[in-house]
């Protein structure tokens, strides 16, 4: 087993004008793990996500994905490792001006090295997986429901067969079955590949089906970090606040 | 866990191992492809059961290798022959979608309904415009005060330092050039008629209406189209604010407002430049000049240019919301609506200069 840990965090500081967001945050994810980080609204949760994809540099403390610093100043290495990683944005960030088709088979043609018969394969294989229709590939972005494009969005995060996947908000806006299809997918996913996966979620019943570890955050740092039967019984008001009633539920 | 991929070909099998993964494969790709692509006869056997990692990305490309169908004898791991698995339920026929051939009839025939479109919204738009007009002179509390003096603020008032630049420049030239010319003819006073005529009648008002198409019809197709992405729009509507009456009227009342009095701004500084080159090159004081542009221009001719500046920036402003209300959420649309919005506000410019022209020639022009 790689002895690297996939995200590592340390001393992470953020500071937006005087207001701070995050002070002295350390996080270590390993192989394999799927965490979900919690937290409250306004905690800062997608401001670190952004900090691990390299979109927002830290005040202080420095990040680092399969041990490469992200501030590396070779591009080909920062090239790599984000290869590396699928995101899924919580509004999907699909491309526009380009049908569905052609957002799923961006990254692939992006590589250069790929013939069009074995992208097209590809992006119809991404689309069974998610659930959708060749049909659907011809349609534009905004001609989606909010769930499709949710879909569309993760299709596009696995084109690369990332062996990172963050996910900000997954199930937000799906109905519970979807939902419960989408945690499958995932889960299934995870074991087929050795996926790690990192997940930014509110909804409960994800996390009781996807997440194998948790962390809070809260008070600008993680409080708590660890397999999830063990973080809820964490005494913190969020941590109580959060499972509340169904904490019996989730074991 | 990161080992290469590689394949190995052994007399009546093939055997795969290491981690068969998009990542990994690209850096040997022409090496594995090749291997694949080796006719292999129909009773070898594969040995997949050494991979540690196979992704679908190579699924399909083993898929492919085999010809769409599976291999007589297989030696697979469970987990791996269902990735593979997914990979055989794609349906067979995978052809491309056809591309559209070119036609010179159909592309101009397109042509002529976009345009039929456009010219059916800008009529739609204007009707809207009349019947706010209508609205607004029932109910005058209900006139978007705030909007259109912002308008005007940034239309107008914001555009003093380039119009005024770019008319300096050009009243320098013209006095310039023509004055090399006059002196030849021993004609150096007639430079206060070429002068006058050409930026108080023509040059001031076309040259404010190309910047200001360029400058702030970009700009209000731009925010219209992105309020129109963003569903701002609509979120209007739902609160019973007219889009109309509170988005589209200012900016067309503002632009038409602002314009007349840039023309004036700008002509006059066109003709300071024209002045002061007038000096240097032929040494015409500039009281001369000043005395005796009222005789050589007469009054109609800044009327004229006044009138084209109003039309003009009703044509621009009405031109930019136009595309702006037509912009489709994605940003192909935006980028292609704010380019069609400049260039046919100058273009239509330039036309409604020409039909001035037309009939404005026996207008203001001096008897001598």
């Amino acid at each position: 087993m790689n002895p690297v840990p996939v995200i590592e965090l340390s001393g992470v500081c953020t500071f937006f004008g005087s207001q701070a967001v995050h002070r002295d945050l350390d996080l270590r994810v390993e192989a394999g793990q799927i965490v979900g980080l919690l937290g409250g609204s306004g905690s800062g949760k997608t401001t670190l996500l952004r900090e691990m994809l390299g979109l927002l540099r830290p005040s202080a403390g420095s990040v680092r994905l399969f041990g490469v610093a992200l501030d590396d100043p070779d591009a080909l290495v920062q090239r790599a490792v984000r290869r590396r990683l699928g995101m899924l944005f919580q509004h999907g960030a699909l491309f526009s001006a380009l049908s569905v088709f052609d957002n799923i088979a961006f990254p692939l043609r992006e590589l250069r090295c790929l013939d069009e018969d074995w992208i097209r394969r590809l992006v119809h294989l991404k689309l069974a997986m998610v659930e959708l229709e060749v049909a659907h590939g011809k349609l534009m972005p905004a001609e989606l429901s909010g769930g499709m494009v949710k879909r569309v969005a993760l299709a596009r995060a696995l084109a690369l067969e990332p062996e990172l996947l963050l996910l900000d908000e997954p199930t937000a806006g799906l109905d519970p079955d979807r939902s419960q299809n989408f945690v499958e997918l995932v889960g299934s996913l995870q074991q087929a590949l050795g996926l790690t996966v990192l997940m930014v979620t509110h909804d409960l019943n994800t996390l009781a089906g996807l997440a194998t570890h948790v962390a809070v955050l809260a008070d600008q740092h993680i409080i708590a970090y660890g397999p999830k039967a063990e973080v809820m019984t964490v005494d913190h008001p969020f941590v109580t606040g959060f499972f509340g009633a169904d904490r019996r539920k989730l074991l | 866990m990161n080992s290469i991929p590689s394949l190995r070909v052994e007399p009546g099998r093939i055997v795969l191992a290491g981690s068969w993964t998009l990542a990994a494969m690209l850096p040997h790709l022409p090496e594995l492809q090749g291997g694949l692509a080796r006719p292999a006869g129909a009773d070898e056997a594969w040995d997949l059961s050494g991979l540690t990692r196979l992704d679908s990305a190579a699924a399909v490309l083993l898929w492919r290798a085999w010809g769409n169908a599976w291999p007589a004898r297989l030696a697979i791991g469970e987990l791996h022959r269902q990735v593979l698995e997914r990979a055989a339920a794609l349906p067979r026929d995978m052809s491309a979608p056809a591309v559209r051939r070119f036609h010179l009839f159909e592309f101009f025939g397109l042509l002529l309904l976009k345009a039929g479109h456009n010219l059916r919204g800008i009529i739609a738009i204007f009707g809207q415009l009349l019947l706010d007009l209508g609205l607004l002179a029932r109910r005058p509390a209900d006139f978007p005060w705030k909007e259109f003096a912002a308008n005007v603020y940034k239309s107008g008032a914001q555009a003093l330092v380039v119009t005024a630049l770019v008319g300096f420049l050009i009243g320098v030239t013209i006095s310039y050039l023509s004055a090399l010319q006059l002196k030849g003819f021993g004609a150096d006073l007639f430079i206060v008629n070429i002068l006058g005529i050409a930026i108080i009648r023509e040059l001031g008002p076309v040259l404010v209406a190309v910047l200001v198409a360029g400058r702030s019809g970009s700009a209000m197709t731009a925010q219209i189209g992105v309020m129109r992405v963003t569903e701002e729009i609509d979120a209007l509507s739902t609160m019973g604010i007219s889009r109309s009456i509170r988005v589209v009227l200012p900016k067309i009342l503002g632009l038409t407002v602002a314009m007349p009095l840039l023309v004036l701004w700008t002509s006059g500084v066109a003709l300071l430049g024209g002045m002061l080159a007038a000096l240097l090159q032929l040494d015409l004081s500039l009281n001369y000049f000043l005395e005796n542009l009222p005789r050589a221009v007469p009054v109609s001719n800044l009327l004229i240019g006044l009138g084209k500046g109003l039309v003009f920036g009703f044509v621009v402003a009405l031109l930019a919301c136009h595309f702006g209300l037509r912009v489709k959420p994605n940003t192909e649309s935006l980028s292609a609506n704010t380019t069609s919005a400049v260039v046919t506000a100058i273009t239509m410019v330039i036309l409604v200069d020409a039909i001035f022209a037309i009939f404005t020639r026996q207008i203001g022009v001096p008897q001598l």
